[in-house]
């Protein structure tokens, strides 16, 4: 797909009022001890306190590691899981406490697109009654009224109607997808959560699809929350981006303003890890690369969550947790969890942490060129 | 936007030899099922053990007629022409073609009415425990938390029972019969069924189409028997196929110990126990020996053989029958 800065990235302008309100959402998972008698071994806490809102007609990307709390935060979103604390207001009606039953007429306004083309399409039903699915729920157009509504869906998405009798396994990844997004589609959602649906499929497909929910989003004014770990894919679809670690929002901006302000230095990890189609100017960038792995959610660090492994940290980030708010003079629209947030132009890759364990943060923190490979006489 | 460029191929033929059903459990999983009967249909061991099978069924179907054309009824006595002089019956011969039984009755006409019993206490019998069995799994995977306690303790208990103890108790109480036979054997079958579809649920429940499925709010219910049930139906299938020869077997036991179904009414089991007293008589024991036996190993292997069709690398890997 086309990131190069001169090809205009499918965008919105956000101007519809709030659609998805979060405060303070908080999912942990206890986990308990296997044994006759149950006792709470401590819990995963997978999101930890995440506030977001989302304007009606716009796309939020959230992006972040592996096991950040994304997936998790969105599927309290779609209520799949309940909350641990915190609540979601959707549309004006606090839908975080309410009963499955309650929750059903909501269900139809929030949709999930799912990252597994092959595990969430049932294998043992045809495309027809996939897509038909939602209707039946719902008891909404049955028989032949059905029928055409799904294959007006179908081909709405880029699929031939004809397809509706065949069965997922006779289609391709992309057109997988295309079924999911169908079947997403149908109940006419005010929102859609997109969980990572391209990063299951090859890059030319993943255009494809990507494009598709750009024209979809044109066409019936959706709103999306776009989660991937692809920077490049989130800058090309997100009019904001929230980005996210630990089961917390580190950064949360405007997606042009993050691209060229990256305030929080994860954020600036991240995106130096965003490869350079250009192999000059990929030689002649530092690339901050952190090590370590994300430590367990389980027993976060204190303070900032991201010290352990943060070039820039201090005693303070020990100590006191950074709030989410305007750093450095930037707008309310891009705010940073973080005490000493990068300002323009700052060179992280030569920085070190100043904390007391700082010769193990040492090591964590390696910067390395990238040109240091074989070919370098 | 890029359209796919495949829509040519296979379209309107599809689609016309295809009903235009819509929604619900009518249309799941066929073209699945097409091709395992066509796995199934080039298999020659599953193919000879079908026949076999519907020969046996046809030999209990049209026990009547057997009755009919040698002349005997299945209790009737014959002390004089069926028996020697000393009461042992009599070997094969023109007027009794499978010899007599002690009781100087015909065995081919005893035979074939004992193979109703058996096929009738395998068949509902199965059926009762893969009905049980299914229900019990799905529930308790599906719902998990305290229904699944419930069940899965209920099971563990029924699987821990030792059950012909339980069968000779039970008919103390109230007397042999069929019925009594087939409930035991259901009872004691059910178990296994359901914590082999308990642990596919448990599998199944976590996988992305069900969260789609709860996404769109649907029904507890639904998702059990729309979503996940066809997902453990061919599991379902094969087990049903391996539980009747067992059935058939149980039954004889029970029949055998005296706690299947009441004498005269004949039984293979009852049949086989009746020749352990006469052992110069090996045509009153080898007749609904082997009868049983062909019965039990043609299920097996028909199991065998579509538990293969259902998972085709496993039938490359092992290459027991398939040519080429």
């Amino acid at each position: 797909m086309s990131t190069e800065p001169g090809v205009a990235p499918v965008q919105s302008q956000p101007t519809g009022e709030v659609l998805l309100e979060l405060t303070d959402v908080v999912k942990h998972f206890p986990i308990r001890s296997s044994s006759l008698f149950r006792r709470d071994a401590g819990a995963v806490r997978a999101v930890d306190g995440v506030s977001l809102t989302v304007r009606a007609g716009e796309t939020l990307g959230l992006v972040g590691e592996t096991g950040c709390g994304k997936s998790t935060l969105a599927r309290c979103i779609t209520r799949l899981y309940d909350l641990t604390a915190g609540t979601i207001v959707f549309d004006g009606e606090d839908i975080s406490r309410l009963s499955p039953r309650a929750m059903r007429p909501v269900r139809s306004k929030i949709q999930m697109i799912f990252q597994d083309p092959y595990g969430s399409l049932n294998p043992r039903r045809r495309v027809g009654s996939i897509i038909g699915d939602p209707f039946a729920i719902h008891g909404m157009a049955s028989g032949a009224d059905r029928k055409r509504r799904v294959q007006e869906l179908m081909e709405m998405v880029g699929l031939n109607p004809e397809h509706y009798n065949r069965f997922p396994a006779e289609f391709s990844g992309g057109q997988r997808q295309r079924i999911g997004v169908a079947r997403a589609l149908a109940l006419s959602p005010k929102l859609i959560v997109c969980d990572e649906p391209v990063s299951a499929l090859d890059v030319s497909i993943q255009a494809q699809v990507i494009n598709l929910l750009a024209d979809l989003q044109t066409e019936f004014g959706l709103t999306y929350i776009f989660i991937a770990h692809d920077l490049s894919v989130v800058r090309h679809v997100s009019d904001r981006v929230a980005v996210m670690y630990l089961g917390k929002v580190g950064e949360i901006s405007s997606s042009e303003e993050l691209y060229l302000h990256p305030r929080h230095p994860y954020t600036n990890a991240l995106m130096s890890a965003v490869p350079v189609p250009d192999p000059d100017l990929s030689d002649r960038r530092e690339r901050l690369i952190l090590a370590g792995d994300v430590p367990s959610p389980t027993n976060p660090p204190s303070g900032c969550r991201f010290h352990p492994r943060c070039p820039k940290a201090r005693q303070d980030c020990v100590e006191k947790e950074p709030a989410l708010i305007p750093r450095l003079g930037d707008g309310p629209g891009h705010q940073t969890a973080c005490h000493y947030a990068v300002a323009d132009g700052e060179d992280l890759t030569t920085q070190r942490s100043q904390l007391p364990s700082a010769a193990q943060a040492q090591d964590l923190v390696a910067t390395t060129r990238s040109t240091e490979g074989s070919e370098t006489p | 936007m890029t359209r796919p460029v495949e829509t040519e191929l296979l379209t309107s033929e599809l689609d016309a030899e295809l009903p235009p059903t819509v929604g619900g459990v009518a249309i799941e999983g066929r073209s699945a099922y097409q091709l395992v009967w066509l796995r199934l249909r080039q298999d020659r061991v599953a193919m000879a053990s079908a026949i076999m099978i519907a020969l046996i069924a046809l030999f209990a179907l049209f026990a009547p007629l057997v009755a009919h054309f040698t002349g005997h009824s299945v209790n009737q006595e014959f002390h004089r022409i069926g028996e020697n002089p000393d009461g042992s019956p009599k070997g094969p011969s023109h007027i009794f073609v499978w010899g007599t039984d002690d009781q100087g009755r015909d065995l081919l006409v005893r035979c074939a009415y004992g193979a109703r019993i058996s096929l009738e206490a395998g068949l509902i019998a199965t059926a009762i425990a893969v009905f049980v069995g299914t229900t019990v799994g799905l529930a308790s995977g599906y719902l998990g938390k305290i229904v699944d306690t419930i069940l899965s303790r209920t099971t563990d208990l029924v699987l821990a029972l030792p059950y012909l103890l339980f069968a000779i108790a039970l008919v103390a109480v109230v007397g042999p019969s069929l019925g009594i036979a087939i409930a035991v054997i259901a009872f004691f079958s059910w178990a296994s069924v359901g914590r082999i579809v308990r642990g596919q649920v448990l599998s199944l429940r976590e996988r992305e189409f069900v969260e789609a499925a709860r996404s769109l709010g649907a029904s507890s219910m639904r998702i059990m028997f729309i979503d996940v049930l066809p997902n453990v139906l061919a599991q379902v299938v094969v087990l049903a196929s391996l539980l009747i020869p067992s059935a058939i077997v149980f039954e004889a036991t029970l029949s055998y110990l005296g706690l299947g179904v009441p004498p005269p009414t004949p039984s293979w089991g009852n049949i086989i126990a009746d020749a352990q007293n006469y052992q110069e008589a090996w045509w009153f024991l080898l007749f609904p020996g082997i009868l049983l036996l062909l019965t039990t190993l043609s299920f097996n292997l028909l199991g065998d053989a579509i538990r293969d069709a259902f998972d085709p690398r496993g039938d490359q890997m092992f290459a027991r029958t398939k040519k080429g």
